[in-house]
């Protein structure tokens, strides 16, 4: 390995939030470290849905819709630029995205919501409400019992398992220097550099990114920040393969390139507990029955829960911290959606640049009211 | 390739068919049996890379030896007993999508 005075970052969190970063600061020509932790670690960037999204998200927050919107427009570029640098095709469709709704009352409720967002953004929000008929036009397996959806052209999937092993196989294409089965015990920062001990070894750099996810809660002290996340258990299941029938995502299924579909999600207060639950996957499954009756005969073949990291709002929490300087903690519930921008604007706001507007309000020192 | 151990009680025959050529095997055999007692190998090719498969385990566990069963797809063919009249494809590649019947 480097030498400490060497290395310009060290970045905690080898999920897919923690690479966004460290690949993008990488690219902008800083030598990085990743430290991450083993298997027996919760891992999001591991168990996730694949969604990149914009519909719905923002709601009584404009800034975060913006951000939102960006990373989605951002998405192909960034695709295309991980693809060059690891060889690794994310499988990005961006064809647009379904939310599918079970009455005409939670239709309109949606759609409401899209208006409101809409009303409060000085720039374009594309989508369409689409009674039944409309919504088989454009996904033709959709069952009867289904009153509409609200489509939305900027969203999107990719694999995001073949997402983290891109940005990984990038970032170390570019010099990057992976640290993998470590814990942090300690951070300290002296002479305008920071310590952080890994077991025996200790590693030096001008700053740190905490990206640790739910371990951010307990990392962020010790750079004088906060990050109040909490674990929500998302249970998915898997399909054996079928051929391509299922070309726009919604929230609860999807088709990936493999012929794989995708079914999730729940939301659930469970603690630390990433199992799985039969009355949880029943509620799940049933309801992707209804959207997709062909469902009924393919066979599961594998379920998992993952913990989402939540901060109290749900919003992002991006900083950098004052009491040591060149610290910063950053951490979102939507990895996959917000890495283009985690990767590019981010990245050049933590080596130096300005911060970007849209994420000035997302402070940890909101949650103090 | 395979065999039938001798058994001292004859069991009654049923016909099936498989890809609608009929085969014969015996009352209480579960498909895979049949199928291998008939020579069908491979009963499929991977959607993953296209390659033939065969059963392994025999018991459930391996899912191998999947094939289409009056319609069903993807059935372990190691799980389920003959029955007359029964109708066998062979998949080839990933399951079609077809609305549940």
């Amino acid at each position: 390995m480097k030498q400490h005075a060497e290395l310009d970052t060290l970045v905690v969190g080898g999920g897919v939030v923690g690479m966004a970063v460290a690949y993008g600061l990488a690219r902008a020509g800083e030598r990085v470290r990743l430290l991450d932790e083993g298997d027996d670690a919760f891992r999001a960037a591991r168990g996730n849905f694949g969604l990149v999204w914009v519909q719905g998200k923002g709601l009584d927050r404009p800034a975060y819709a913006r951000w939102t919107l960006e990373a989605a427009r951002q998405w192909p570029a960034f695709a295309q630029e991980l693809a060059q640098h690891s060889g690794v095709d994310v499988e990005l469709s961006q064809i647009g995205g379904l939310i599918m709704c079970m009455d005409e009352a939670e239709l309109a409720q949606r759609a409401a919501g899209l208006a409101a967002v809409r009303q409060q953004l000085a720039q374009p929000y594309p989508f369409d409400v689409l009674d039944l008929k409309q919504l088989r036009a454009l996904s033709p397996l959709v069952g009867p019992e289904v009153a509409g959806a609200v489509f939305c052209p900027l969203d999107g999937h990719v694999s995001p398992l073949r997402l983290l092993r891109a940005l990984f196989q990038s970032f170390q294409n570019l010099g990057g220097e992976l640290c993998a089965g470590v814990a942090v015990d300690a951070i300290a920062q002296r002479n305008g550099a920071f310590y952080v001990r890994t077991g025996g070894t200790e590693h030096v750099a001008a700053k740190v990114v905490l990206a640790a996810g739910l371990g951010n809660r307990a990392l962020a002290p010790l750079v004088g920040l906060e990050a109040p996340v909490k674990p929500v258990r998302g249970q998915i299941l898997v399909t054996e393969r079928v051929q391509p029938f299922l070309r726009h995502p919604s929230l609860h299924v999807r088709q990936t390139g493999e012929g794989v579909v995708q079914i999730g999600d729940s939301k659930e207060d469970v603690g630390l507990d990433d199992g799985t639950t039969l009355a949880q996957l029943a509620r799940i499954s049933e309801r992707a029955m209804r959207c997709f009756p062909l469902l009924k005969t393919v066979n599961i073949v594998r379920t998992w829960g993952a913990l989402r990291v939540m901060s109290p709002d749900g919003f992002p929490i991006y900083q950098a911290s004052t009491a040591c300087p060149g610290a910063f903690v950053v951490t979102c519930h939507s990895g996959i959606t917000l890495a283009s921008q985690h990767a590019g604007p981010l990245a050049d706001w933590i080596r130096g640049g300005q911060q970007p507007a849209d994420i000035s309000g997302f402070n940890a020192e909101r949650f103090h009211v | 390739m395979f065999r039938p151990i001798d058994t001292p009680l004859a069991r009654a025959s049923v016909t099936l068919h498989v890809q609608g050529r009929p085969i014969t095997a015996r009352v209480g055999d579960t498909l895979a049996m049949a199928l291998l007692n008939a020579g069908v190998v491979p009963f499929r090719q991977t959607p993953v890379s296209g390659q033939a498969r065969a059963p392994l385990c025999l018991m459930g566990v391996c899912f191998d030896c999947l094939v289409e069963v009056d319609g069903q797809q993807n059935v372990q063919s190691c799980m389920v007993e003959v029955c007359e009249g029964m109708q066998v494809r062979l998949p080839t590649g990933a399951r079609r999508a077809e609305d549940a019947a």
